[in-house]
């Protein structure tokens, strides 16, 4: 259960890493907090020949807001993100689904950048971060390109992400006035990964009936409820039009079976939490407004 | 690669040593520095018995190598005690309430304790829970432990002089 051996780089800027990772192509890996890649590495499940340390890399580590969009630098730790007050002011749906993220002790190292390029099925941010509409913005050496959320992620553990290419900043929109928000998972313990998880954002017109509306669940690739979200616009937000858009939208799920829960049990519990989420949404948007 | 110097503070003191890239630091407090206070359990991240503070917050010593330490402030178990005669309050609250048997997971959760009592001097015990959901215990069933950190937290608050 030690990790094999590599060559370790720490690069002291951006361009310097993206060299290095040039330099290597397949053979190497960036490391960001490491809590995702050092405990395959430990088990020798990945075994990349070098490292390149981005933890020196401060102008990856920014946290600000430019023109209303929040601007994350992708090496911020999820605790900071945690605990930042303009976070909990401007995007508290991403506040809520980051306290759901592992343990302090991982949130103190993991990052932003690292939980997103991982991609992992039952991981909170990609999922938040799609509910958002957030864009990646990945560099290479010949330059820079932006990706939005819903096209970032493209199956398990696989983003859009190139050789050589690093996430280096995660920009999210202003949420409208008057919108809610909610983050709710289930898992067999406190910070373990979730069984099923699910973000909504409820926007209000001045008259109450639901301006936009935004559903996604856990799964191979952040689900997006996007039929569903149609047919809120313009609706009161009630009890039974979040019942049959929660039915709905599990209906469309296709979650695997594995050995801490199966199916069937994910469907219905994204059928429950989807509701339970919506509420909460709704509830929290009348008190936004 | 070669072994590469490393340099860590650790508990206010100087330590020096060198280490391949891929020594895990939990490993190289351990065998190279001497610091067995520091368990290594599931080598993997999930159970918290190789729990260091970094700059002052709880973090997975075996998911960091040892050269990512260098230049850093380390706090470990055997920097809890004030003196080789007195106990950290969290230590008298586990000895005196049993927040501990084997003792293995112990180290890595008053660590976790006392960056939870410096960040939050009077938690609730579902917030108690939620900091150390990160470290297992295969002993105590956690009631122990809840309750010692929940006396430390006590013990901890300074008495304030009516004015």
């Amino acid at each position: 259960m030690k990790p094999a051996p590599f060559d370790y780089y720490e690069p002291k800027t951006l361009p310097e890493a993206l060299n290095l990772l040039a330099q290597f192509g397949e053979t190497a890996k960036p490391l960001a907090g490491g809590q995702s890649l050092v405990p395959m590495m430990n088990m020798r499940l990945a075994r990349p020949a070098q490292l390149v340390d981005l933890n020196g890399l401060r102008e990856l580590k920014s946290l600000k807001v430019e023109n209303g969009e929040l601007c994350i630098g992708a090496m911020t730790r999820q605790r900071v993100l945690e605990r930042s007050a303009i976070v909990a002011a401007g995007w508290p749906l991403l506040q809520e689904a980051t306290r759901y993220v592992g343990h302090v002790q991982i949130r103190n190292r993991g990052t932003v950048g690292g939980s997103l390029v991982h991609a992992y099925p039952s991981a909170e941010l990609p999922v938040a971060m799609t509910a958002l509409e957030a864009s990646m913005v990945l560099r290479n050496p010949q330059g820079e390109r932006t990706v939005l959320a819903g096209e970032f992620f493209v199956d398990a553990m696989t983003t859009s992400l190139k050789t050589g290419e690093l996430l280096v900043e995660v920009r999210v929109p202003q949420v409208p006035l008057r919108t809610g928000w909610s983050f709710q998972e289930v898992s067999r313990r406190h910070g373990d990964f979730a069984l099923m998880g699910v973000a909504g954002l409820l926007t209000l017109r001045s008259d109450g009936t639901i301006e936009r509306a935004r559903l996604v669940f856990c799964g191979a690739t952040p689900h997006r409820a996007s039929k569903v979200e149609q047919q809120f616009m313009g609706q009161r937000p009630e009890s039974a039009l979040f019942r049959e858009a929660a039915n709905l939208a599990a209906a469309d799920l296709e979650p695997d079976s594995d050995i801490h829960a199966s199916a069937e049990y994910r469907k219905e519990v994204a059928k429950v939490l989807a509701r339970r989420v919506l509420e909460q949404a709704a509830a929290r948007a009348l008190v936004a407004s | 690669m070669g072994k590469r110097d490393i340099c860590i503070t650790i508990n206010g003191r100087e330590y020096r040593g060198e280490a391949e890239p891929r020594k895990l630091l939990v490993d190289f407090i351990r065998d190279d520095l001497g610091l067995t206070g520091t368990h290594v359990g599931c080598e993997h991240g999930v159970c918290g018995a190789c729990t260091v503070l970094l700059d002052n917050e709880p973090v997975r010593a075996c998911l960091m190598f040892a050269v990512q330490a260098n230049g850093a402030q380390l706090g470990t178990v055997e920097g809890l005690a004030p003196s080789a005669t007195e106990l950290h309050p969290l230590q008298q609250s586990f000895w005196e309430l049993h927040g501990l048997q084997c003792g293995f997971c112990t180290p890595g959760i008053l660590l976790t304790a006392e960056a939870l009592l410096k960040e939050n001097p009077d938690p609730s015990e579902e917030e108690i829970r939620d900091w150390i959901s990160g470290n297992l215990c295969r002993c105590t069933g956690y009631q122990n432990i809840v309750a010692a950190i929940q006396d430390a937290a006590k013990r901890m608050t300074p008495i304030r002089k009516p004015s």
